[in-house]
């Protein structure tokens, strides 16, 4: 639910990164705070255990600037990906304007992808949203790993609708700014 | 491509909304008092302007409220309607407004909670009627858009900022 600020001039849009525990969410937000230049983003917010697992979510919001007079910003979050943490994935897609799944390219991980990806479907109908008319990319992460499912197998299972997807190993940003280019693009779009 | 359903905001609704916030202050003795959406964006603020994130305190207190709601569900509660959080110094108290909105009230030692919870009752019904009245208008009006050239300029940004990172 992207809100149009008319009085302060201002639009802000919703991003989540959704997807399996220890895919790498975090790792995506952390890179795109470590490059984008300091004036264009906020502080990095993580609530995170002791451990540095997601509890609830990270939320960094990126500013795209004045554009026709209204000040752009996107306000990224992740959810927690573990399975008992459902209560607080549900509340983080509320107002969603875009989803990214990223998605753990390991042969052992594929389950919890599939799972994962239910997850959020159903976790979205209860807003009444559905994946399929929604701005979504698809991010398939650790392809520097020697044990991973080909893409094809991954496109397969996770992608059935064919929606735009990324190979990326998040930790050395391969992929990160491709991903979120591309759904703050089509988030722009279901704007117009 | 449909996205979620969107909401405005205009000068308007702002000026209504700034005096009945101004008008709450004056009256409680509170220093600062924010209005935050149920996503977690910043509607506007009046009072001392906050010193601290604003947009980093929105998510935070969105997501403050959102969890209470769903432990009120499960002790058998629709929801909690306000929150208070007590500090040395600085204490602040949420309430829902209209089930779309939170008005968070930052207060010290020159007021107290009784005040505030008083004052606050008044003007969350009259944002209540006001923030309904507009997103009755909202759904009822074809959904607000960005005007033509908004998106080839946003996308042009988006390159610009991502693109060789």
């Amino acid at each position: 639910m992207s809100m149009i600020n008319y009085a302060s001039r201002e639009i802000n849009c919703k991003i989540v990164y959704y997807g399996p525990g220890l895919c790498g969410k975090t790792t995506n937000l952390e890179y795109v705070y470590e490059k984008v230049a300091p004036n264009t983003r906020g502080k990095l917010i993580s609530l995170a255990t002791e451990t540095e697992r997601t509890l609830f979510f990270d939320f960094l919001p990126v500013d795209l600037g004045a554009i026709r007079g209204f000040k752009t910003r996107f306000h990224l979050y992740t959810v927690p990906g573990q399975v008992y943490y459902n209560a607080s994935r549900k509340l983080i897609l509320k107002g969603v304007d875009g989803v990214v799944f990223v998605g753990d390219s390991q042969v052992e991980r594929l389950d919890a992808n599939i799972e994962s990806m239910h997850n959020l479907y159903e976790n979205l109908s209860e807003y009444g949203l559905d994946l399929r008319e929604i701005p979504f990319v698809i991010q398939y992460n650790k392809r520097d790993l020697p044990n991973i499912s080909s893409l094809d197998e991954l496109q397969r299972e996770l992608n059935p609708n064919g929606v735009p997807h990324f190979e990326a190993v998040a930790t050395r940003g391969i992929g990160v700014f491709d991903t979120l280019k591309a759904v703050s693009k089509l988030v722009i779009k279901s704007l117009s | 491509m449909a996205g979620a359903s969107s909401w405005s905001f205009d000068e308007r609704d702002f000026q209504r909304i700034d005096r009945l916030l101004q008008g709450f202050l004056y009256d409680s003795g509170a220093r600062c008092t924010l209005l935050i959406d149920r996503t977690g964006q910043l509607v506007t603020t009046a009072g001392e302007k906050p010193e601290f994130d604003s947009v980093a305190f929105a998510s935070l207190a969105a997501a403050d409220f959102s969890a209470n709601d769903q432990l009120a569900a499960m002790i058998g509660e629709t929801e909690f309607s306000s929150l208070f959080h007590q500090g040395e110094r600085e204490s602040m108290y949420l309430a829902d407004v209209a089930r779309r909105v939170i008005l968070v009230v930052l207060f010290d030692n020159r007021t107290t909670l009784g005040m505030i919870r008083i004052k606050v009752k008044g003007v969350v019904r009259e944002l209540s009627e006001h923030f309904s009245e507009m997103f009755s208008r909202t759904a009822s009006a074809p959904a607000a858009r960005v005007e033509a050239g908004f998106v080839d300029e946003a996308e042009d940004e988006i390159d610009r900022l991502f693109g060789d990172l």
